[in-house]
């Protein structure tokens, strides 16, 4: 792995503000490693993106696993590392000293305060439980006052959606403040895959997230074979390309058919659920799976797109591009929707830079952060494409930028149809036994993805760590719904669109 | 508004009728005769060990296609099982085996109300329950409903392995249930639990919880699947009435 520097435990945080330079190099993620299987301690990995050099620098530090477990948080100049850290802290039970909330995060009460799933003495099957009258309280977060009052909610919602509990502490109708608990979905499945060949662990990375497939598993290959210092044929980059293009084109038609049904808005519920059945089942066509698994492999892609596809994909958009453009426009002759989502869960842009957002959520508060751009993989070198980004960080702004990016997905397609129709290189390489450490990085949907993996002697998993796009913009979410009124709360959240699954793994 | 006006106008009816078969390439009930010789290579080759010489656990079944892949390997021209896109509802398990056309023409004016719990599934059950209620599928037309609370509900639909953080609120669920009651596990994690394998994090399949009444194999299942368990599931009530 490239551009990693190894430094001491007392100077992570003075390294760390100086990389960041006020935020212009974002946090890209931190994670723990347990590394006394190798005679070392518990190594804290801090990542941060060198987006004018198209690079990561990676600041690295370890505390002995048998002394002092605790470090300077980072959290009082870097606001982004909060949920980190405090993950860092249940995963490993390293302590990040003067963190301004160190709750647990990822393990409810039910868990042994003690207990470090991480840790390689953990056991990866043994699930123990807080004795009875032992167990840790989640105390959320309320604002106490003359008339407020609270509205707990969840983690089973109304709808068909997935669980998180949200508490909103109430000002009559305004939501003052909101305080979430997630990671009720949490499956433990990094440590799953450890000990798993990369072919073996490829089922569950493909399943983190339904909706990110082809993010996820092409950040874990690339992750995989920049560890085993191969490049894949170029079809393998185009195929891959232009299938991230797809997912996320039916991503954004989903979202768009959605975000209307936070106010009602029948017709453009309607005509956003039948362009993006239009697409899912294109998406069968090509993988056999409705949600484009079974495709990118390590190595390359285990299926190819020939012309009868590539024609199947061009008279599929079409028809999709002229129903969005109806949606555009419904959503634009609606002054009811345009009231409601205008000034509405607003997101500063000084909050985007501060919490390192990313993806959809990011460029619509004007924080124009895309991997696409930031960095070299996939075929994006060589397309021609526009980082679209809003000022107004709104409901709208996050519309507005999804209705943007579907028509600069549309142009990427065609341009790599074009280049599939005359590539004649192979699908794939063959993938060596390696061991190494690396990290891959890929522009889902909601954002940049971003995988960290190390394989041991075996070429087995060693440790992976797995941010997604949800990871970074959730914390935004209680932000945006600040004074608004609670009715908006749906609308707000489906404008995000932010996934519980990949966040909670 | 005028935009609104002309598609409504405009756009024929979306609504299809049911079918289960699917594209040329899609994954889904396994079919043909392992060779005994590749019988091992595709035991190996399973992700979730769903596949056994005697057949395939269809609870299990990720539809991954590599038991296929692997028979290929190792048998060569002998290989005998593909993926069947024709019958691309890999058939409901337990009591709803006999789930047919004439059963479901049956069920038009039937009613059953379903309450959704997402149990710690990765979100593609849910996105596909959520498109059974667009234009093209139109679940109410069965007379099937999801309520917002578990005490309006006839059944419990579980998606996703039950885990540790969600162990608790499936219970209250499900005792919010008036009587009589329904479960279905829908996907493969609900109804067999060994996607991810075990964890600490993962307590397993739906029916370690509660019990279950029906079983629908997928990952995740396919929007047709859904409607077909869930008017099976309508029958399954009526019976209990």
């Amino acid at each position: 792995m490239e551009n990693i520097k190894e430094i001491k435990v007392a100077d992570l945080r003075a390294e760390a503000a100086a990389l960041s330079e006020g935020g212009k190099h974002p946090l890209s993620a931190m994670f723990g490693r347990d590394e006394t299987a190798l005679g070392k301690g518990y190594a804290i990995y801090v990542v941060f993106e060198i987006p004018e050099e198209k690079r990561m620098q990676i600041l690295k530090t370890a505390l002995p696993a048998d002394g002092d477990l605790r470090y300077e948080s980072l959290t009082p100049i870097l606001p982004a590392a909060a949920w980190y850290e405090r993950e860092i802290q249940d995963m490993f039970g390293l302590v990040p000293a003067g963190h301004p909330d160190p709750r647990p995060l990822v393990l409810h009460e039910t868990f042994p305060k003690d207990f470090h799933p991480l840790r390689k003495r953990a056991s990866k099957v043994d699930s123990p439980r807080a004795k009875a009258g032992e167990e840790s309280e989640i105390r959320m977060s309320v604002a106490h006052g003359e008339g407020i009052y609270e509205v707990p909610v969840g983690p089973i919602h109304a709808g068909i959606i997935e669980p998180g509990h949200f508490r909103f502490s109430q000002a009559g109708e305004s939501m003052l403040q909101l305080d979430a608990k997630l990671f009720f979905t949490h499956r433990g499945l990094e440590k799953v895959m450890e000990g798993k060949t990369p072919q073996e662990a490829l089922p569950v990375v493909e399943r983190i997230c339904g909706a990110c497939s082809i993010a996820n598993t092409w950040s874990f290959c690339q992750a995989i074979e920049k560890i085993a210092g191969v490049t894949i044929p170029k079809r393998a980059q185009i195929i891959r390309t232009l299938l991230m293009e797809i997912e996320r084109i039916t991503n954004h038609i989903g979202d768009c058919g959605n975000i209307p049904a936070g106010v009602g808005f029948a017709p453009a519920i309607s005509l956003g659920g039948r362009t993006k059945e239009m697409m899912m089942r294109l998406q069968e066509r090509l993988a056999g799976n409705r949600f484009l698994r079974g495709v990118i492999i390590p190595g390359g892609v285990a299926m190819d797109i020939d012309a009868g596809l590539q024609q199947d994909i061009r008279e599929t958009l079409l028809k999709a591009e002229k129903n969005m453009a109806d949606l555009a426009k419904m959503f634009a002759e609606q002054e009811n929707f345009q009231n409601r989502i205008n000034t509405t869960g607003i997101v500063r842009h000084q909050t985007a830079v501060d919490l390192a957002m990313v993806g959809v959520g990011a460029r619509a508060s004007s924080f124009a952060h895309d991997s696409r751009r930031d960095f070299d993989y996939g075929c994006y070198p060589a397309l021609e494409f526009a980082v679209v980004t809003q000022k107004s960080g709104d409901v709208a702004a996050r519309l507005a930028v999804r209705i943007e990016e579907f028509r600069e997905s549309l142009r990427m397609v065609s341009q790599l149809l074009d280049m599939l129709a005359v590539d004649e290189t192979a699908l794939g390489v063959e993938i060596t036994k390696a061991a190494g450490e690396d990290w891959g990085i890929s522009e889902s949907a909601r954002g940049s993805n971003f995988h960290y993996v190390a394989l041991d002697s075996d070429g087995r998993i060693d440790r992976i760590f797995v941010r997604s796009a949800s990871y970074p913009n959730w914390p935004a979410l209680p932000i945006a719904v600040q004074g608004d009124i609670i009715p908006d709360f749906p609308l707000i959240n489906k404008s995000f669109e932010l996934c519980y699954a990949c966040l909670d793994r | 508004m005028f935009k609104v006006l002309e598609r409504l106008l405009h756009d024929k009816i979306a609504t299809e009728d049911i079918t289960f078969s699917g594209s040329e390439r899609f994954r889904g009930k396994i079919q043909g005769q392992c060779p005994e010789s590749a019988l091992a290579a595709c035991e190996k080759a399973c992700p979730v060990g769903a596949f056994h010489k005697n057949g395939i656990d269809y609870r299990r079944c990720l539809f991954c296609g590599r038991c296929v892949e692997a028979c290929a390997k190792a048998a060569g021209a002998e290989a005998g099982i593909v993926h069947s896109a024709e019958e691309a509802m890999p058939y409901l398990l337990e009591k709803a085996q006999e789930v047919t056309a004439d059963i479901i023409r049956q069920k038009l004016g039937r009613s059953l109300h379903a309450r959704h719990l997402d149990a710690g599934s990765c979100n593609a059950c849910d996105f596909e329950m959520g498109a059974m209620s667009n234009p093209i599928y139109d679940l109410h037309r069965y007379g099937v409903h999801f309520d917002a609370s578990p005490r309006h509900a006839d059944m419990l639909v579980v998606t996703g392995v039950v885990t540790r953080n969600l162990e608790q609120a499936l219970k209250m669920s499900y005792e919010a249930l008036p009587e009589p009651k329904l479960v279905m596990a829908c996907g493969a994690c609900a109804a067999g639990g060994s996607t991810y394998g075990e964890s600490y994090a993962i307590v397993g399949a739906a029916d370690k919880v509660v019990p279950v009444d029906i079983y629908v194999p997928g990952c995740p299942p396919r929007p047709s699947a859904m409607i077909a368990g869930l008017l099976a599931a309508a029958d399954i009530l009526a019976e209990k009435l």
